[in-house]
């Protein structure tokens, strides 16, 4: 009863000063919808990172071959022919969470067809290596598992290809010449454009890794392999089994180096989130700073309102209020007020975000982790600055209290 | 009858840093039920102080105040708080009501802080009864500033009384009023004094304190006659008179 009518007392302060009321929940409003607004964008920018990062290929862990030593001269990583067929089919099977794996062999040589040549790389990889890369196909299909069994002679290729060996278009079904071996076009991938290294991404054509290995290299073992994983927090256990397995398999015994490396992408991934992760902390301290300034605002508000009051809580006090009823009161009117403009500030924000979205079309993401975050602190906000004023009150001497005119 | 409220050797001293100022000297009283009292003194005489000691706002700096028979002079401030709730009503010179806040809801102020567990309705029934009877029950809705001084007064008085107090303390009580409503109100608190109430005012109108049953007067902090009231103003006849007064001053014009 006592703090229900506490309560309702505060409210009805509130409402008789409407315009002075809103006016101090207005930087409350500002400050909550800057905030949903500001990290709105930044979560917006944040997954559009993440989706651009995505689009390398997600969860990739490559394997290396070690370095092959011929009489002092050291190849590099994938020289020594450590790695076989047999240890990729070894780790799709054995190592959890592995989803796809693709083994890798490099080339380059002249391809030709309807008359006209042109060098490129020649990549030999499974029917795994489109979806491993995320990478969508712009025509036609990826070459079957049955086709990397059957070492065919099929290929993918990109779009500087098409351009240069097919210029009147549409190659699928259609034929090229590598080494003089005709590969039959199943399909045709869609353009990536420059990597960040100046290498020409549509410039190679895909073959199975089993034809690749059988008419080119003629090798039997790998220099690469690529595995995806299931997801990104698994990578670290991943790497780890990948390389008790490999080690099991090439009887590397306690205390001898690894014939094999494994490396991720997780680097470069970790490395671009925490930039936007930086950039959405900024522009959300940046609109934390305006709630603080709001917060500041009822702490004035409330100040003014104690002082004006002085003569209201003599009066209750004379008539048996506690301090700490005193208090509550107006611990309420400041937390209601910030409870109101935190409300208010979320709608508001969320239309910002929403406005923003729509005119300047940038990627925005409202999280409700951030709603929940901002209504919570605008909460605390109102406690944390009503208390000093609704302490202040509750200290008043009920003698002078009264007699303050 | 018992002691409702017993003084024995009361002293104030306020210590502002270098001078300290004794303002109560060592005054002992006894007030009994039903007893209607007017404390006199002229200002600095230290009856202001001893007012806040005996309304349970202060504390005296020696001495004991037994309220109800139970010692309060060293309680902390929220025991303070209770026993002003519960025990003593309050009727101020500048009548003190919330404004924008109406008159029934003003009498309902003490009951909010009480520990009697009360509904709404029940709260609602007590506070209009209160204003029943100082005669305000057709003004419940009105707000403080809708009222005249007399009215408001009044409304305090019911807002002192709702809690069903042991002493009515009134701090110049008629102070704010014209000579004509302050009868009234004095007849107000003769009529309360009638039923049983206790009632204890700070007054410095003589006339005034001729409503009452016996007069204090205070100076320099100590108790310096303590004298029952002869020949007692009655409220109705004094408010006859006037108004036969008044009418024969009519006839003259």
């Amino acid at each position: 009863m006592r703090f229900l009518s506490t309560v309702f007392v505060a409210l009805r302060a509130l409402r008789r000063n409407k315009m002075r009321s809103v006016l101090t929940a207005l930087g409350i409003i500002i400050g909550v919808g800057a905030v949903i607004g500001m990290v709105s964008i930044g979560n917006g920018v944040e997954s559009q990172v993440e989706a651009n990062i995505a689009a390398l290929g997600q969860n990739i862990i490559l394997v290396f071959a070690g370095s092959a030593n011929q009489g002092g001269a050291r190849s590099g990583y994938g020289g020594a022919g450590t790695l076989t067929i047999d240890d990729a089919q070894a780790m799709k099977s054995e190592v959890r969470d592995v989803i796809a794996v693709s083994p890798e062999v490099r080339g380059a040589s002249q391809v030709l067809a309807n008359g006209l040549n042109w060098f490129t790389r020649i990549m030999g990889e499974s029917e795994d290596y489109l979806s491993i890369r995320q990478w969508p196909l712009a025509e036609g299909a990826m070459y079957t598992e049955q086709d990397v069994r059957g070492d065919a002679k099929v290929c993918v290729i990109g779009q500087t290809i098409v351009t240069n060996l097919f210029p009147d278009g549409d190659p699928i079904g259609k034929s090229l010449r590598i080494r003089n071996l005709p590969f039959k076009v199943v399909g045709v991938l869609s353009s990536k454009g420059f990597s960040t290294s100046g290498q020409d991404q549509d410039d190679f054509v895909l073959i199975p890794y089993t034809s690749a290995m059988k008419r080119f290299s003629r090798q039997n073992f790998l220099p690469i392999i690529n595995v995806q994983a299931d997801s990104a927090d698994r990578i670290d256990q991943i790497e780890q089994d990948l390389t008790n397995l490999l080690r099991d398999r090439h009887h590397i015994t306690e205390g001898r180096d690894d014939d094999f490396r494994v490396q991720d992408q997780q680097e470069i991934a970790e490395a671009a989130t925490a930039t936007t992760r930086t950039f959405t902390l900024f522009l959300g301290s940046i609109a934390g700073i305006s709630l603080l300034v709001g917060g500041i605002g009822i702490m004035n508000i409330m100040l003014v309102s104690v002082t004006e009051r002085t003569r209201e809580i003599g009066i209750r006090m004379a008539v048996g209020a506690h301090g700490s009823d005193i208090r509550t009161q107006f611990l309420i009117e400041a937390v209601v007020l910030s409870l109101l403009g935190g409300a208010l500030g979320v709608t508001f924000g969320v239309a910002l975000a929403l406005g923003i979205s729509h005119f300047l079309h940038w990627p925005v993401t409202v999280s409700a982790v951030a709603i929940v975050v901002a209504l919570a602190f605008s909460g605390a906000v109102g406690v944390g600055f009503g208390y000093y004023p609704a302490s202040k009150a509750a200290q008043l001497d009920p003698i002078d209290a009264l007699r303050y005119e | 009858m018992s002691s409702v409220v017993k003084l024995d050797n009361i002293h104030k001293v306020y210590d502002s840093g270098e001078v300290k100022v004794h303002a109560v000297r060592g005054v002992s009283l006894e007030i009994k039920q039903g007893d209607f009292v007017a404390l006199m003194g002229a200002s600095g005489s230290g009856k202001s102080t001893l007012m806040n000691i005996l309304g349970c706002l202060d504390r005296p700096t020696e001495g004991h105040y037994f309220l109800d028979g139970a010692d309060v002079s060293h309680l902390d401030r929220n025991e303070l708080a209770d026993i002003r709730n519960r025990k003593l009503g309050f009727v101020f010179q500048g009548f003190n009501l919330l404004a924008r806040t109406t008159a029934l809801e003003n009498v309902e102020l003490p009951m909010m802080y009480g520990r009697r567990k009360a509904t709404r309705a029940q709260m609602r029934e007590r506070a209009q009864h209160c204003l029943e009877i100082v005669g305000l029950a057709q003004r419940a809705d009105h707000f403080p500033s809708q009222l005249s001084g007399g009215q408001q007064q009044r409304a305090a008085i019911a807002r002192g009384l709702v809690n069903e107090p042991q002493v009515l303390l009134a701090d110049e009580p008629t102070g704010n009023l014209d000579s004509r409503t302050s009868i009234e109100v004095m007849g107000v608190f003769q009529k309360l004094n009638e039923q049983g109430i206790t009632i204890l005012m700070v007054t410095h109108e003589l006339d005034v304190a001729r409503y009452c049953k016996r007069n204090l007067i205070l100076r320099d902090g100590q108790l310096v006659s303590d004298v029952v009231v002869a020949d007692r103003s009655i409220a109705e006849v004094e408010l006859r008179r006037l108004k036969e007064a008044e009418s024969a001053a009519k006839l003259i014009h």
